[in-house]
């Protein structure tokens, strides 16, 4: 406390206070947040793990690394690692649970506690997850499907469930702290149309996370119970019926690929207006179709179920509502294609993931559009069109954005800058080797190469052998900000209130800011973006 | 929010009248009347749901609407659930048939 | 906004982070408020399945309904809203400062949440006793017997048990999390904790109490009343 005399560094939230205790019991957002990234990152280097096992296994025609039944454990536990420990919670989270307050004026989030047992309820259930996979797995696909999960499958199909179920609380209660914030804790003039694109998405996001969440939570308790007493609710032997299932798990599951995406659309819109220096294009528009998004992406779940047995019938309903989430998704690439006309860009490592972003999504959204219909969709269910489409909006899409917002407010979250030119390169890197794997799916899969095979025909090893190439580089991409991040914690640059001359409350208070973020409680006068009020200063600082 | 004290009467009477239609519900069961009985017992259960809710619950009183907001869409997203699945279910057995 | 002229004078109570405890309360009442919007959706993947199969099996519904004991269902809604009254009047008491007042109420309310819990557990061991529990030694045999005019498929029976069993498991399992909760408040309110200028746990736990209640108003229809006319 005192030692304000001694060091140069001010007081903030990190060195407020030292030892495990200070962050295992801290009730502070911001070390919450860090708490989580330290957390997702361990998962989601395990899910890579997974992920190269299969590229590995995939590179020769034969089943020559692992077996069957290996391998399907290892796609299934790929997926629900990515999903459920990593993707669901990454930006919402870490860059959420840090900025959401910061950049609305509070001290903190509605309700600290809360926030705290959320990351415990996500600790327990990853612990319960690690321990299912160190004592044999799950081999059911992260889907669960009955009556294979209920009644075939002899691995530990209960625990992964269970895990997933308290999983899902963490994100209910990680949603329902974002929603009261962002009602109750505005600073004053911090009115609804000037908080940032980034609380309008996430608050799109949080309605996600509490409407849909409990229905897949008690989903997966009917496929323990299922299980364990067999009961016979979707087993066709005993009268039930495994589409109940489906309609069920993916009234969840289609929403919480909005959970991953729109999190990653607000940081873009933050980067994209601090590197035009432009207001965004149409503010109203890209905040509504964030709530557009949450709203309709419910509406379209069946259409992961087109050749599953549903009636002719809803399919059509459903193929025709799918096309619906397009518009709003569309209104924001437009607008930020729009915001970038004529605005003077800086292409800094951020920027890169955001142009990134803006392309992959929008490749991955419209093959979205060729799986919403119908016909085609018959077509290539199941095949690794599938694959590479949800890896383009889920990887191409969402941990572009992670990855850009972990680079764009790493001097916020810090105190200190990464090194420039290093960031520029991984950006590359992770561009070019998510291309070279995912996009010869897309031609494996309209040649007919079907998921969750461990072998394949040989004609396929050439597209295969480019795709496993691919995910090395890209492992690399990923290694790398890992490496320069925890560099930079200790021989970075320090960086400034706001290195990125950029506008927001955030930027408004020191970097890092202090435990209770602001010195003074802040007063909104201005709207978002304000970018034609701010003095362009000196060039943006490379570190 | 809601800062002001409703009269103990008030709760009271609502008491009552929940107690009524809960033996009104369970008797009228017993009386054949074709498909309607599923619509008087889900009628009188929404009606018992939107007494406990408005008055004992407060929301008739609440100051803003937010609240109502709140349930309004909760109720939206269940019959989301139940419709859009039923436009499978309500189809899938036609050709059978 | 819960921005007022007041000065942050930060009372007891207060938590360092909320400017005013109007805010604070406002805070509590929304959150609480979604949460019961997540239970919504939680009891409606279950409500989805009762709808499917309802459609589907109804005569085994019918059958199903009919064994149970309509009498202690309708004793336990009683019960449920008896204990309802005295939330809501205990929530009275505590803005009106009547602290010995709460805290009897709080006590009957308790009262009534574990009768609740009790005639629960005894129209359970019915079940267990004529073999209706989903799973092991299931057995739908009186059922078809007593009911001849009816087709009756013991596995679709089944499912009526199962989703029974589920829905009123977990509404028990809320009540008893309700009894959890008001035997803290109970603790609390015996030392004097709550009064006119705060009262919020109290009214938090009323709102969770009184949306258990209405779960149930739902649940006693739906599983007891589906079919009770005479057979023809």
């Amino acid at each position: 406390m005192a030692t304000a005399v001694i060091t140069p560094e001010r007081e903030n939230y990190l060195n407020q206070e030292y030892g495990i205790k200070s962050w295992l019991l801290t009730v502070d957002h911001k070390r919450i947040a860090l708490l989580y990234l330290v957390s997702i990152t361990f998962f989601f280097f395990i899910g890579g793990f997974f992920a190269l096992l299969i590229r590995l296994e995939l590179l020769t025609p034969a089943g020559d690394l692992v077996q069957a039944d290996t391998y399907n454990k290892l796609f299934t536990m790929h997926g629900q690692v990515m999903i459920f420990f990593f993707l669901i919670p990454s930006i919402p989270a870490v860059l959420g649970n840090f900025l959401v307050p910061l950049m609305i004026g509070a001290k903190d989030l509605a309700f600290p506690r809360l926030n705290l047992l959320s990351w415990y309820l996500y600790i327990i259930a990853g612990a319960l997850m690690l321990h299912c996979i160190c004592t044999g797995g799950v081999d059911t696909g992260w889907t669960f499907y009955t009556p294979f999960s209920t009644a075939f499958s002899n691995t530990k199909v209960v625990e992964a469930g269970v895990a997933i179920f308290i999983a899902g609380f963490s994100s209910i209660l990680t949603g329902l702290n974002f929603v009261v914030t962002i009602h109750r804790m505005r600073a004053p003039g911090m009115t609804w149309d000037r908080l940032p694109l980034f609380i309008w998405a996430h608050y799109a996001t949080s309605v996600i996370q509490l409407l849909g969440t409990p229905v897949l939570a008690i989903t997966l308790l009917l496929v323990v119970f299922e299980r364990v007493f067999h009961l016979g609710i979707f087993d066709p032997t005993r009268g039930g019926d495994p589409l109940l299932f489906q309609h069920l798990f993916w009234f969840y599951s289609h929403p919480a690929v909005y959970i991953m995406i729109l999190p990653a659309m607000a940081v873009e819109s933050e980067v994209i207006a601090c590197f035009t220096r432009k207001r965004i294009f149409g503010y109203k528009f890209v905040a509504m179709s964030s709530i557009a998004i949450a709203v309709f992406g419910f509406l379209v779940w069946a259409h992961h179920m087109f050749v599953a047995g549903i009636s002719l019938y809803s399919a059509l309903i459903f193929s025709a509502l799918s096309y619906l989430v397009a518009v709003p998704s569309a209104i924001k690439v437009f607008n930020w294609t729009a915001t970038m006309y004529k605005g003077s860009i800086t292409f800094t490592t951020p920027m890169l993931y955001a142009f990134g972003f803006i392309g992959l999504f929008t490749m991955g959204g419209l093959t979205g559009l060729f799986l919403a219909a119908l016909g085609i969709d018959v077509h290539v269910t199941d095949t690794y069109f599938v694959i590479a489409h949800f890896h383009y909006i889920m990887v191409g899409g969402a941990v572009m954005g992670y990855l850009g917002g972990l680079h764009f407010w790493w001097p916020k979250i810090s105190g200190r800058m990464y090194p420039e030119w290093l960031g520029k390169f991984a950006a590359l890197i992770v561009f070019l080797g998510f291309n070279l794997t995912f996009f010869p799916q897309f031609i494996l899969g309209y040649m007919g190469m079907p998921r969750r095979y461990w072998q394949y025909p040989p004609e396929f090893q050439v597209l295969n052998v480019l795709s496993t190439a691919g995910s090395t580089i890209l492992a690399v991409g990923y290694v790398l900000p890992m490496v320069y991040f925890l560099w930079s914690m200790r021989y970075g640059k320090p960086a400034t209130e706001n290195p990125w001359n950029a506008a927001g409350l955030e930027w408004k208070t020191s970097s890092p800011p202090p435990t209770f973020n602001f010195d003074q409680p802040p007063v909104v006068d201005f709207e978002a973006y304000d970018y034609e009020h701010i003095p362009e200063v000196e060039e943006v600082p490379v570190g | 929010m809601s800062e002001h004290v409703l009269s103990s009467k008030m709760y009271y009477g609502i008491w009552i009248a929940l107690m009524i239609l809960t033996v009104v519900t369970a008797r009228v069961a017993f009386i054949d009347l074709g498909p309607f009985n599923t619509v008087v017992a889900l009628v009188i259960a929404t009606g018992k749901a939107l007494l406990v809710v408005l008055f004992f619950m407060h929301v008739k009183y609440a100051s803003e609407k937010l609240v109502k907001m709140v349930i309004v869409a909760s109720i939206f997203w269940l019959l989301l659930l139940l419709l859009l699945s039923l436009a499978d279910y309500g189809t899938r057995y036609a050709r059978h048939g | 906004m819960a921005d007022s002229t007041a000065t942050p004078v930060h009372g007891p109570e207060l938590l360092h982070h909320f400017s005013t405890a109007q805010q604070q309360r406002d805070a509590a009442s929304l959150g609480m408020w979604l949460f019961l919007g997540t239970e919504i959706m939680f009891f409606g993947g279950m409500f989805l399945a009762y709808l499917i199969y309802r459609l589907l099996y109804f005569n085994e519904f019918a059958a199903g309904s009919r064994s149970l004991d309509i009498w202690l269902g309708t004793i336990n809604t009683i019960v449920l809203i008896c204990s309802s009254l005295t939330v809501a009047l205990g929530v009275r008491a505590a803005q009106m400062g009547k602290r010995k007042l709460l805290v009897i109420l709080l006590l009957l309310t308790l009262i009534f949440g574990l009768a609740f819990l009790g005639i629960k557990g005894v129209e359970w061991y019915a079940k267990y006793k004529e073999h209706h529990i989903p799973g092991m030694s299931f057995d739908a045999g009186d059922l078809i017997r007593d009911y001849p005019q009816i087709h009756i498929d013991p596995a679709h029976e089944q499912i009526y048990f199962s989703l029974y069993f589920a829905m009123t498991g977990l509404h028990a399992l809320h009540m008893i999390i309700g009894v959890g909760m008001f035997t803290y408040l109970l603790y609390h309110s015996m030392k004097g904790r709550y009064g006119p200028e705060y009262y919020t746990p109290i009214e938090m736990g009323g709102l969770y109490w009184h949306f258990v209640d209405v779960v149930w108003i739902y649940l006693f229809p739906l599983l007891y009343l589906i079919d009770r006319k005479p057979l023809g």
